[in-house]
């Protein structure tokens, strides 16, 4: 079978907070624009492994949407889990599947976690704007998908399809590893070992800049009459605001800022953050820089063997065969040759 | 080469970047600093350096811990930082714009505010806005928008305790003796002193970034009037504005 080429997905429902996301635009930090792209950046990698290749995708913030294709298309759905279904057929979460042209694609929230991911085999194929495909709300980059907009999908090598990841656990909160940084002198001990020992439930404020924690009326105010001029801030931060609420920063947040920093969470925890659902508990814990290259390493490694941990989709005896029709016919010359007949199930 | 305060100072920013600290106000050389060391570090070529941005007074330098470790990045700081007196660096490639604005009035409605928190009156505001050339001293929170300064000391004035709801594009603010150009509507705890046409950030321009760090800004007064017909006369979103390069 012949490279799938140009084809469209169309967009039938949208919920809310649904934009197109990669990985962003590096290099433009000095001139007030932050890397911004996907608030769990995981998932998009997850999606890859599924796909076989890198590609934007649409990210869904707790909502979301009535979908199909105008050609066969290889989806990939992870993220925080949603209830899937083609034309009324449950579809599994975090793997990749057929999708046949005409079907509709319906995704739900169930609560759990915050950012669901939908990625195309190939990718959107949205305009490039400064070198990336990311909406960035607050830079006016790109803005919310709605019903009625297509979206151009990317020419498809082909790669799996009907895989499966194993269950992804990061989507109800639990410990946040942290290393303390250049402004946490500026919180007194006292503070920063109640910080510590404190859990948090993720507050009802946040987006894809940064999500409010609290801790019933425990504050965490930085020593009194410091003058603080406005600092470079990254992903991870966690800024105390001028109230003593601590504000974790996500991808999209803002260059600089000047509200103190009692540390930075670990990039490896970051997707914890970004998937924490209002009312999530979360509590931190300190770790040395030195552990946190360890983890980093850790986790490097562990992307790099997201592709081996694929494993063929075992078929749902409930599930009608047309099902696995529309799904697994028709499937393009694949990595994984022979899982068309030797499908367990 | 430490000064009496113990600047510049190096330190830790999360897990991927360092942190160089030039002093704690941009005057004195320190913002200077910055951008010229940040212009080393970029020179410099550091394998696994990522990504460097400058603040009023530091210079952040973003990298692959797991391509360059903490000790090396710090002991290629420390090596590049000992080579010469940062803040004395020469300014090069900067330019000078000429943006014109409306100050007071519904275009400014707290002008007036702010000239009392100043100890001055509405002109006297105009006149140190606009009587001298305000450097860009760094772009930031929000993509283009620049930092002007530093105003004459009476402008040391704090921001706001309660934010303005929202300010429009080209909204001209004032706070801690410094003028912001916003690139986008948005809220802020600084005063509202003027507006402009000129567009900080077009997404689709190149570069789409208008200003850097280290440019000059000259705001040229005028009226509401003469700032739509501006407007109306120029789609490339320059308002009016000029530029030249400063030799």
């Amino acid at each position: 079978m012949s490279r799938q080429s140009t084809g469209q997905l169309l967009v039938h429902q949208a919920g809310p907070g649904l934009t197109v996301q990669d990985l962003g635009r590096p290099g433009w930090l000095a001139q007030g624009l932050a890397r911004g792209g996907a608030a769990d950046r995981l998932a998009l990698a997850e999606a890859e492994a599924l796909l076989g290749a890198p590609g934007a995708a649409l990210e869904m913030a707790a909502g979301g949407g009535v979908f199909s294709v105008d050609r066969p298309a290889r989806i990939a759905l992870t993220g925080a889990p949603m209830a899937a279904n083609a034309d009324g057929q449950r579809l599994v979460w975090n793997a990749c599947h057929m999708l046949a042209p005409g079907v509709c694609l319906t995704l739900q929230p169930l609560g759990v976690g915050v950012y669901s991911y939908l990625s195309v085999g190939g990718g959107l194929a949205t305009p490039t704007v400064m070198g990336a495909r990311a909406t960035h709300l607050i830079a006016g980059l790109g803005g919310p998908i709605a019903a009625g907009d297509t979206l151009a999908l990317g020419d498809d090598p082909g790669g799996p399809v009907a895989q499966v990841l194993p269950d992804p656990a990061r989507f109800g909160g639990g410990e946040l590893r942290f290393v303390h940084g250049f402004q946490s002198h500026l919180f007194d001990p006292e503070v920063r070992a109640t910080f510590e020992t404190t859990q948090f439930l993720r507050d009802a404020r946040g987006n894809r800049q940064g999500v409010a924690l609290i801790a019933g009326a425990t504050r965490f105010a930085a020593k009194s009459g410091l003058t603080i001029l406005s600092e470079p801030i990254l992903p991870g931060d966690i800024q105390m605001t001028g109230d003593g609420v601590p504000y974790v920063l996500l991808a999209e947040c803002q260059t600089t800022g000047g509200y103190p920093r009692i540390g930075t969470v670990i990039p490896p925890d970051l997707p914890i953050v970004a998937q924490a659902a209002p009312g999530t508990a979360l509590r931190f814990r300190r770790i040395s820089v030195e552990e946190a290259v360890t983890e980093m390493q850790r986790e490097a490694t562990s992307r790099a063997a997201l592709a081996r941990q694929l494993r063929p989709l075992v078929r749902d005896p409930s599930v009608a065969d047309l099902l696995s029709h529309n799904l697994i016919s028709g499937v393009w010359p694949t990595a994984q040759d022979g899982q068309e007949d030797g499908l367990p199930g | 080469m430490e000064n009496a305060q113990g600047y510049p100072r190096v330190a830790t920013m999360g897990v991927t970047a360092m942190l160089v600290t030039f002093g704690d106000t941009p005057q004195g050389g320190a913002n200077r600093a910055a951008r010229a060391f940040r212009a080393a570090v970029d020179a410099a070529g550091w394998n696994g350096v990522e990504e460097t941005t400058v603040s009023l007074t530091s210079t952040m330098v973003s990298f692959d811990p797991l391509r360059i470790s903490h000790a090396e990045i710090r002991l290629q700081i420390d090596r590049l930082l000992a080579e010469r007196d940062w803040g004395a660096v020469p300014n090069t490639g900067r330019r000078h714009w000429r943006i014109p604005a409306v100050f007071g009035g519904a275009a400014g409605p707290q002008l007036a505010e702010a000239a009392a928190l100043a100890g001055t009156d509405e002109a006297g505001a105009i006149a140190a806005f606009c009587s001298a050339p305000i450097e860009v001293l760094t772009l930031g929170f929000a993509p283009g928008q620049p930092y002007l300064g530093m105003l004459p000391d009476n402008w040391d004035i704090a921001r706001q305790t309660a934010l303005t709801p929202q300010v429009p594009q080209g909204a001209i603010v004032v706070a801690v003796r410094q003028l912001i150009i916003f690139t986008n509507p948005a809220p802020t705890g600084w005063r509202h002193v003027g507006q402009c046409g000129f567009r900080t950030f077009q997404p689709d321009a190149s570069p789409p970034m208008a200003l850097r760090a280290g440019d000059q800004v000259s705001f040229l007064p005028v009226s509401e009037a003469e700032l739509a017909a501006h407007i109306a006369a120029d789609s490339s979103g320059m308002a009016g504005a000029s530029v030249e390069a400063i030799p």
